[in-house]
């Protein structure tokens, strides 16, 4: 059941080229304005993009698409301009800010009341890195099981747990039970719950108060589906069908009153049903629960990965009640990687992926050393270091979905089993074609270097061609000299934001749309301690909810809070979120931007891959 | 049978190369991918599940022989078995590895037996049964005497290993290396 390359045509683009077309090829503009056209931000591809064009978060989430292309030329042209002056953009800054640093305060206070009420044990070390002795499951009955801030369930339409981010799926089997009663009940009135918030009242009370919620809402839920919405506002929570019934995607209704703090203490339940499987989050994070089911789906289409949908339908429709832990076992830790991941690395949340900072001549070379080594059977060759790109070729006319990528990156850093030997692994990569197999030949170039080739191949039987054409790299790498500016690459991997030479300014996320990359210095103090590195993640998270927003989405934040400001822009050819001292003033945050833009164009070489390959 | 272990000459040496493929199978955390690395690398650390299947080569120089071992050490997770035939294809030794401190990796390593059976003729193969983890005789749960009184009924080579205190690892792959080789 080969992954069939040749015929898959459901997202490319009538001319077979994601980059704008000639008219649009426009000059690479010195100083990038607002009204930058797509495709010609710093950072977009030159010869066209590596990946599958995804116009914006939201396509990442749209329902079995394979229709996230890019829009052609002739929408793009329709489209209202961008604003085109700085002032435009500061008049726009100065109309939002008032509004949200009154949002700010309530977000500063709900997150130190989320801080303290947190009792949360090391997640990464408590639980099934010790597979040799068994899976170490923490007692569901405990406090400190209620206290996580994240958990995630995933279960069978029938009711059965398939996987459970912290405890056994078997102490959890009644939880599991009263969660696939609550979806089904619902959808027998043709509605889907989407989510639930648990206000202060439950919430105290942890899980069971969020049972106990779910319990009590049963018989309320037939009066309320008709009309929509539920609000049994007396014991805080509010449960929220979608708006318009007919839409498959995941947004979620605006809430009733929004950034009230009582909503916020509490959990927020989200559900997201992929048939045959059920998955539900339970966060006291600040994320949106757009957001939050964004990560759902990260994990159903991880569990793809492993299975394929058709093997996962097929399974389901032979035995209803079967259950899917047999065939996870011993991948449960690649789940629990991926959750830990998208807790710290902002790739999932900008749905990019940033690449390792090199120099344009040094990635050139491994990049055609890559492009020679080749196979007829090989679709992508990919080059990374820790979750950054190096390299990526592909075959002309196939696109990496970046959700794929991802779920390669997330593979390789959860087993320390590559490391050794030449791994050859059965590899769904489901956005590409989620009902067939590649085989994926992973190694690390040498011992001591963060370096992970994969080789992506169609033919399950080609292993030794695929090893030999690792061989071949090597040799064209050594041959190239470059080997030594690679080791030099890999002892730096991350830059400074002192770079840029701007002193307010903290740190940044810069993402170009067309070329689907993105790029991050590293973070530095004030943001040390992990509590504080997820909280500036979290306040990213929080802008980037407000930008996406599917009911109100906004094109400029501007935020001050007492601990840092932050400045979001959002356009359509770019993203920029960037982070700076709590001194600074808007005017001084609006010019910074200005001169980080001016920067990133003149880095941009060395940032991003500015001319992808293919074979 | 090793007829794909072709004598090279090429390189003016006397000595042939022989190459030999050896596949690792058995349930989940009995050690396979342990086995391989000490014998490979001569070290030990916990690993995790593997991932597919992972590919190792080891080169004996002997004094009448090149020997070069292709190991492939294969996943035992379930959903990874529908591939697995794909790995011992042609292959002219396999271990059938279990943990002697888990009754039910005997059982699973019989089922392996069998599927084997299936696919190559009694001599087209050599067939070892491994007992790992002689570190754990505290917890034995399978006698040597257990294990060897099947791989005598099934004319199996049987030998208990230890990959975490090397014991036995080198004689082990020493044992189907001349194996093989009687039989080529």
């Amino acid at each position: 059941m080969a992954a069939d390359v040749h015929k898959k045509k459901g997202w490319e683009v009538p001319n077979g080229s994601l980059a704008p077309g000639d008219g649009q090829h426009a000059e690479r503009s010195e100083s990038p304005t607002p009204g930058l056209a797509q495709g010609t931000e710093p950072g977009a591809g030159q010869e066209g993009a590596m990946f599958v064009h995804t116009r914006s978060y939201e396509d990442l989430t749209s329902p079995e698409d394979g229709a996230a292309a890019a829009r052609s030329p002739e929408e793009r042209r329709g489209e209202p301009a961008e604003p085109t002056s700085m002032e435009q953009i500061s008049k726009d800054f100065s109309e939002l800010s008032t509004q949200l640093t009154g949002m700010a305060l309530d977000l500063e206070e709900e997150m130190r009341q989320s801080k303290e009420g947190k009792l949360e044990p090391s997640p990464q070390t408590t639980h099934r890195d010790s597979v040799l002795s068994g899976k170490e499951e923490e007692d569901v009955t405990m406090d400190a099981w209620r206290m996580h801030r994240k958990h995630v369930f995933v279960l069978s339409e029938a009711g059965k747990p398939v996987y459970s981010r912290y405890g056994s799926e078997e102490a959890l089997s009644s939880t599991m039970g009263v969660m696939m009663a609550l979806v089904s009940f619902l959808e027998a009135e043709k509605n889907a719950i989407r989510s639930i918030h648990a206000g202060t009242a439950l919430g105290g009370n942890g899980m069971w108060g969020l049972m106990a919620c779910l319990a009590v809402l049963l018989p309320w839920a037939t009066l309320a589906v008709p009309r929509g919405r539920l609000v049994a506002g007396g014991r805080g929570c509010s449960l929220a069908p979608p708006c318009s019934p007919g839409e498959p995607g995941l947004q979620v209704c605006p809430r009733p009153s929004r950034g009230t703090p009582s909503q916020a203490d509490g959990y927020k339940v989200v559900f997201v049903r992929r048939s045959p499987l059920v998955l539900v989050a339970v966060a006291r994070t600040r994320q949106s629960e757009q957001e939050i089911a964004h990560e759902l789906l990260y994990i159903y289409y991880q569990i793809l990965s492993l299975l394929t949908w058709t093997q996962l339908n097929h399974i389901f429709q032979q035995k209803q009640n079967y259950d899917l832990r047999r065939l996870l076992a011993g991948s449960e830790r690649i789940t629990d990687n991926l959750l830990d991941l998208m807790a710290h690395d902002p790739s999932f949340l900008m749905g990019a992926v940033r690449c390792l900072p090199l120099a344009a001549s040094v990635r050139d070379a491994v990049s055609t050393s890559l492009q020679q080594a080749k196979a007829k059977s090989l679709v992508f060759s990919i080059l990374l270091s820790g979750n950054q790109l190096v390299s990526l070729v592909r075959k002309k006319d196939q696109f990496l979905h970046p959700i794929d990528l991802h779920l390669l990156f997330n593979l390789i850093s959860s087993s320390s089993s590559f490391r050794e030997g030449e791994a050859w692994t059965p590899i769904c990569l489901p956005k590409f074609n989620s009902s067939g197999f590649f085989h994926a030949h992973i190694s690390y170039l040498e011992q001591e270097m963060d370096l992970c080739l994969l080789l992506v191949s169609t033919d399950r039987e080609d292993f030794f061609t695929v090893s030999d054409c690792k061989r071949r790299f090597q040799e064209r790498l050594r041959r190239r000299g470059v080997h030594h500016a690679l080791q030099e690459a890999l002892r730096t991997p991350f830059y400074s934001v002192a770079q840029v030479g701007i002193p307010d300014l903290r740190h940044f996320i810069y993402k170009s749309k067309s070329s689907g990359l993105f790029t991050s210095p590293e973070i530095e103090a004030p943001y040390v301690r992990e509590e504080e590195k997820e909280r500036l993640l979290g306040l990213y998270q929080y802008l980037h909810s407000r930008a996406h927003n599917s009911s109100r989405p906004l094109k400029n934040i501007y935020f001050t809070g007492p601990r840092e400001n932050l400045l979001a822009w959002v356009t359509s050819a770019f993203e920029l979120y960037i982070c700076y001292s709590p001194l600074g003033t808007k005017a001084g945050a609006i010019s910074a931007v200005n001169k980080l833009m001016k920067w990133i164009r003149k880095e941009e070489d060395r940032l991003f891959i500015l001319t992808p390959q293919t074979y | 049978m090793a007829q794909q272990a072709m004598p090279d000459t090429s390189l003016g040496q006397m000595r042939p190369t022989y190459i030999y493929k050896v596949v690792l199978l058995g349930s989940t955390s009995v050690g396979k991918s342990s086995l391989a690395y000490r014998y490979v690398k001569n070290d030990f650390k916990e690993s995790l599940p593997t991932v597919g299947c992972s590919f190792f080569t080891q080169t004996l120089n002997l004094e009448v022989a090149t020997v070069r071992f292709e190991i492939w050490d294969t996943a035992g997770q379930e959903k990874y078995h529908s591939v697995c035939h794909l790995y011992y294809r042609g292959a002219h030794a396999a271990l059938l590895v279990y943990d002697i401190s888990n009754k039910e990796t005997l059982n699973r390593a019989k089922l392996w037996l069998r599927d084997l059976e299936k696919e190559f003729l009694p001599d087209e193969i050599v067939i070892a049964l491994v007992g790992n983890k002689t570190d754990l005789a505290a917890e034995r749960e399978v006698a040597t005497e257990e294990g060897e009184e099947f791989a005598r009924t099934k004319d199996l080579l049987f030998m208990e290993t230890s990959a975490k205190s090397n014991h036995q690892v080198n004689d082990i792959f020493m044992a189907i290396g001349e194996l093989c080789d009687s039989s080529s």
